[in-house]
């Protein structure tokens, strides 16, 4: 992967060159945006509410134990928004459409329809790579900002009903507003913003070097995703110490 | 390939010295040659003799070891080439775009530059379409199409580009000998229209000596000989002689 660092910086600062023709591919990106909500938002639904309970299942019942019930709400609401609703949501969307992304752009690569772009004079940057990834930079916060909402609703719905807490609806928010600010929620979603654009960036650098037939497609869709999943690991500690910094 | 120069003639081509390697292999070994614009110039050799990647080259796909491709005198790396000169490469798989339909392939050129409004690009679109008999096609998936319509879909897609040189590579495989026929027809019936300066990459000889006005033989990356069809046949050379009259009956 360290070896291709390079070419994916060099990938993402050519996407960034292509800026100016996002308007003449806003057609594309709307497309992508579309089937990226369609792909994942009932997984996501269901993967945030879950979360959210099993973070007030296992923090809750300790907390109340201490007497810290007041706490309960304040620090699912404050896991959720912070770290597990982008990082989870972020290794979703890794595997649901980055492995796609990089399956469809090598499948185009092997099968020649990238050189046949070229010869068009259109450049596959334009075409295939910048509607992606502005795509998934759209989405993911968005998708981020909504498991972070089913998130908190699970963790309410399982410290109401749980015996060892029988914390009520109001009173998980009451304290959950306390703890958590607007800024944490922003933080997480600028945190989603640039686990995107590594998704995005990783996956079509995956599918534009795919070389070989079926099974250097399937090469690079494993590539992409595991990839992504450890940058994603590496950049949320950076991201953290960095906002950690700028916002203590 | 920008549909900037309004030229419809063809243009001429010239290679001096092409080299290329692929790790330790040889593909390419000193390649010299010239078409003159309007040409159909044909390049003949066995499989693997490295005609597709000349191909390449010649189109900007490849860049060389050493040597340089011109087109009209230019060389193929100058960044201001695109816009200049209109040139469209057959893809041997036709290596159309899966997820879009026969139309939007056929126009994707002209959508893509935004060079003339929807309409007229429907219009272009069925117009190409059915120059080269697919008028039906024109809502059709690839996926649905044999291998000999792809071919011809993807002339069409060439077509849209009105260029002023034409590479095929390999247009007659794994096609039927009257699926052969007509694309061989489509090649001719398109210089006589257009005055395009045509390069076909094929082992098929039937198609080199029915389209050729000139043909050249390639073995292991270097060119054996230069000419016209009837010079080609005269060329005393074994690897010639043997790739023109290999036959299966006098092989029994």
């Amino acid at each position: 992967m360290f070896r291709n660092i390079g070419q994916i910086v060099l990938l993402f600062w050519r996407t960034v060159l292509a800026l100016p023709q996002l308007w003449r591919q806003r057609q594309k990106v709307y497309e992508q945006f579309f089937e990226i909500g369609n792909a994942s938002l009932l997984m996501v639904c269901m993967l945030s509410f879950f979360i959210g309970g099993v973070i007030a299942l296992n923090f809750g019942p300790p907390l109340v134990e201490r007497s810290f019930t007041n706490a309960v709400g304040g620090v699912v609401g404050l896991a959720i928004a912070l770290e597990l609703a982008p990082v989870m949501m972020a290794i979703l969307i890794a595997g649901r459409i980055g492995s796609a992304m990089a399956a469809e752009i090598g499948s185009m690569r092997v099968y020649q329809e990238i050189d046949a772009l070229r010869t068009m004079n259109i450049n596959p940057i334009h075409y295939l790579v910048l509607p992606r990834i502005m795509a998934i930079a759209l989405a993911l916060p968005l998708l981020v900002i909504f498991s972070v909402m089913i998130g908190w609703l699970g963790g309410a719905v399982v410290a109401d009903v749980n015996q060892q807490m029988e914390i009520p609806f109001k009173a998980f928010f009451a304290d959950l507003r306390d703890l958590v600010t607007m800024t944490d929620v922003v933080k997480g979603v600028l945190k989603s913003f640039c686990f995107a654009l590594i998704v995005g960036v990783v996956s079509c650098h995956q599918g534009l070097t795919t070389i070989g037939g079926p099974r250097g497609i399937g090469r690079s869709v494993t590539k992409a995703v595991v990839n992504s999943i450890v940058l994603i690991v590496i950049f949320d500690y950076l991201l953290t110490l960095l906002l950690h910094l700028l916002s203590p | 390939m920008n549909g900037t120069n309004d030229s419809s003639a063809g243009v001429s081509l010239v290679v001096r010295g092409l080299y290329k390697t692929f790790g330790r292999q040889k593909v390419l070994n000193g390649i010299d040659l010239e078409v003159q614009p309007g040409e159909i110039f044909v390049i003949m050799g066995p499989s693997g003799s490295g005609k597709s990647v000349l191909l390449k080259h010649l189109i900007g796909l490849e860049r060389p070891d050493a040597g340089e491709v011109l087109i009209n005198g230019q060389s193929i790396e100058t960044p201001e080439i695109a816009a200049k000169y209109r040139m469209a490469l057959v893809f041997q798989s036709g290596a159309l775009l899966n997820s879009l339909t026969v139309g939007e392939n056929v126009g994707l050129y002209l959508t893509e530059h935004r060079l003339k409004p929807p309409a007229e690009i429907a219009r272009i679109v069925a117009e190409k379409l059915e120059d080269v008999g697919l008028q039906d096609a024109v809502h059709k998936m690839p996926s649905e199409l044999s291998g000999g319509m792809k071919k011809r879909v993807a002339i069409a897609r060439a077509l849209v580009i009105e260029p002023q040189l034409i590479l095929y590579d390999e247009p007659t495989s794994e096609l039927d000998p009257l699926s052969s026929v007509v694309i061989g027809n489509e090649i001719l019936d398109l210089k006589r229209r257009t005055r395009v300066t045509s390069l076909v990459v094929s082992h098929d000889r039937d198609l080199a000596f029915g389209v050729a006005d000139r043909i050249a033989v390639i073995a292991e990356g270097a060119i054996l000989t230069i000419g016209t069809p009837e010079e080609v046949k005269r060329f005393n050379h074994p690897l010639v002689q043997e790739f023109l009259r290999a036959d299966f009956k006098r092989e029994r």
